[in-house]
């Protein structure tokens, strides 16, 4: 039994242990804390399947809707006690246990009976890796042979935002977005030159450039556009809630310019290989890598100024006050 | 040489574990929420610390141990600012204790 056994087994261990603390918890905010461990011992066993690619997308999707889910509980619990007594009656119970057991079991099936040697596209990916410049395989198969799901993943997280948009009431249509991540930062009564205001003066120069090299070293290293947007988008949260910095009204031409610039550059660049390739998303021999950037650097910019938005919600206050 | 390296590595890594191990039990068993923030931080710090310096001699290279120190730095910095924020937040007497 080798060390890396034992490790894994801790690891996988964990996993279950978390998760099914995250269902049996009693309250939505220990729910979310178990949730938010989850992810963090799940980014650790993507490590451990050297799929760092995916554990840093783990690491960072977790945060994300850790925060997000985090403020919703906050929400919920003035009615978390009556949603408590509503419980739905035992044989509806019965009938979701059952359901869940079967899809599981389902699932389980699956992966045990799957075909031995497993099915697997990777031979063909790393013969046709050097045909796109790129040495990690993970963006090749991102931005060049999956591209049109990562646009419209990009697509998929602006719909979003205008969902959290939709929420804002009509005379603020438009407006900034609520004082919220900042009361959030006053609640725990920082001053500007307390432990919070000095995290966010120390933190995002470091941040900065750990975002942008994650978005640039992509092409032959595990890192990408989506987690250097998340870094990017933490440090403004953190200058945010520290109060350093307004949120920018929503019906800013500028922002609104940021928000739609990657997707646009990528639907550019895909059709034009209609006129250059042989169709959507096709790029011409040599051009791979340098087109490839072209799409990363705006996306990465939107991604970015997308997930602050999200985090910051929807317009509470007129377009000029300011907070 | 490196068998002095190798059992400093040893002896100083099982000493951060120590420090994890002891903040844990803290956090778990002490009653108020400034004593447990009082023991994490002890996990964070020297626990954490002391594993880097037992890992030092075995980076491969001057880089390599560079990031290292950073690391431990970075988490010192985001675990001192937070520490401060919970205890405050645990003075006043809010969120769940």
């Amino acid at each position: 039994m080798s060390a890396g056994f034992v490790l894994d087994a801790v690891v996988a261990a964990l996993l279950v242990a978390v998760a099914t603390g995250a269902i049996a918890a009693r309250t939505a905010f220990a729910a979310v804390v178990a949730f938010v461990a989850y992810g963090l011992v799940l980014a650790l066993a993507w490590v451990r399947l050297a799929a760092v690619d995916v554990a840093l997308t783990e690491a960072a999707v977790g945060a994300l809707t850790g925060v997000l889910l985090l403020a919703a509980a906050a929400r919920l619990r003035p009615s978390e006690a009556a949603a408590e007594s509503e419980l739905p009656s035992a044989g509806l119970r019965a009938a979701a246990a059952l359901l869940c057991a079967v899809v599981a079991a389902g699932l389980a099936a699956v992966v045990l009976a799957a075909a031995e040697p497993a099915p697997t596209l990777a031979p063909l990916a790393a013969q046709q890796l050097p045909a796109t410049d790129l040495g990690n395989p993970v963006t090749a198969a991102l931005l060049a042979w999956r591209a049109i799901d990562t646009l419209l993943e990009k697509v998929v997280l602006l719909a979003g935002l205008l969902g959290v948009w939709s929420l804002a009431p009509d005379r603020l249509w438009g407006g900034r977005p609520g004082a919220a991540l900042r009361a959030r930062g006053a609640a725990l009564r920082a001053p500007r030159d307390g432990a919070l205001g000095l995290l966010a003066r120390l933190l995002p120069p470091i941040g900065i450039v750990v975002g942008v090299y994650l978005v640039w070293t992509a092409a032959d290293h595990p890192g990408g556009a989506f987690q250097g947007s998340t870094i990017l988008a933490a440090m403004w949260v953190l200058a945010r809630m520290a109060g350093f910095v307004d949120a920018p009204a929503v019906s800013d031409r500028r922002l609104r310019a940021a928000l739609v610039a990657g997707p646009l550059a990528f639907f550019a660049v895909g059709l034009l290989g209609f006129a250059w390739a042989d169709g959507f998303l096709a790029y011409p021999d040599g051009w791979a890598k340098p087109l490839i950037v072209a799409i990363e650097v705006p996306m990465t910019i939107s991604v970015a100024a997308t997930l602050a938005l999200l985090l910051a919600g929807p317009p509470a206050r007129g377009p000029e006050s300011r907070g | 040489m490196s068998l002095a390296l190798d059992a400093f590595t040893v002896a100083a890594v099982a000493a951060g574990a120590c420090f994890f191990l002891a903040g844990t039990a803290g956090l778990l068993r002490f009653p108020d929420p400034l004593s447990r923030l009082h023991a994490l931080t002890k996990a964070d710090n020297l626990g954490l610390g002391l594993i880097v310096l037992g890992l030092l001699p075995q980076a491969d290279g001057v880089l390599a141990g560079a990031k290292l120190i950073a690391v431990w730095g970075l988490a010192q910095l985001a675990g001192t600012a937070v520490t401060q924020l919970l205890a405050r937040a645990a003075r006043r007497g809010e969120g769940p204790a």
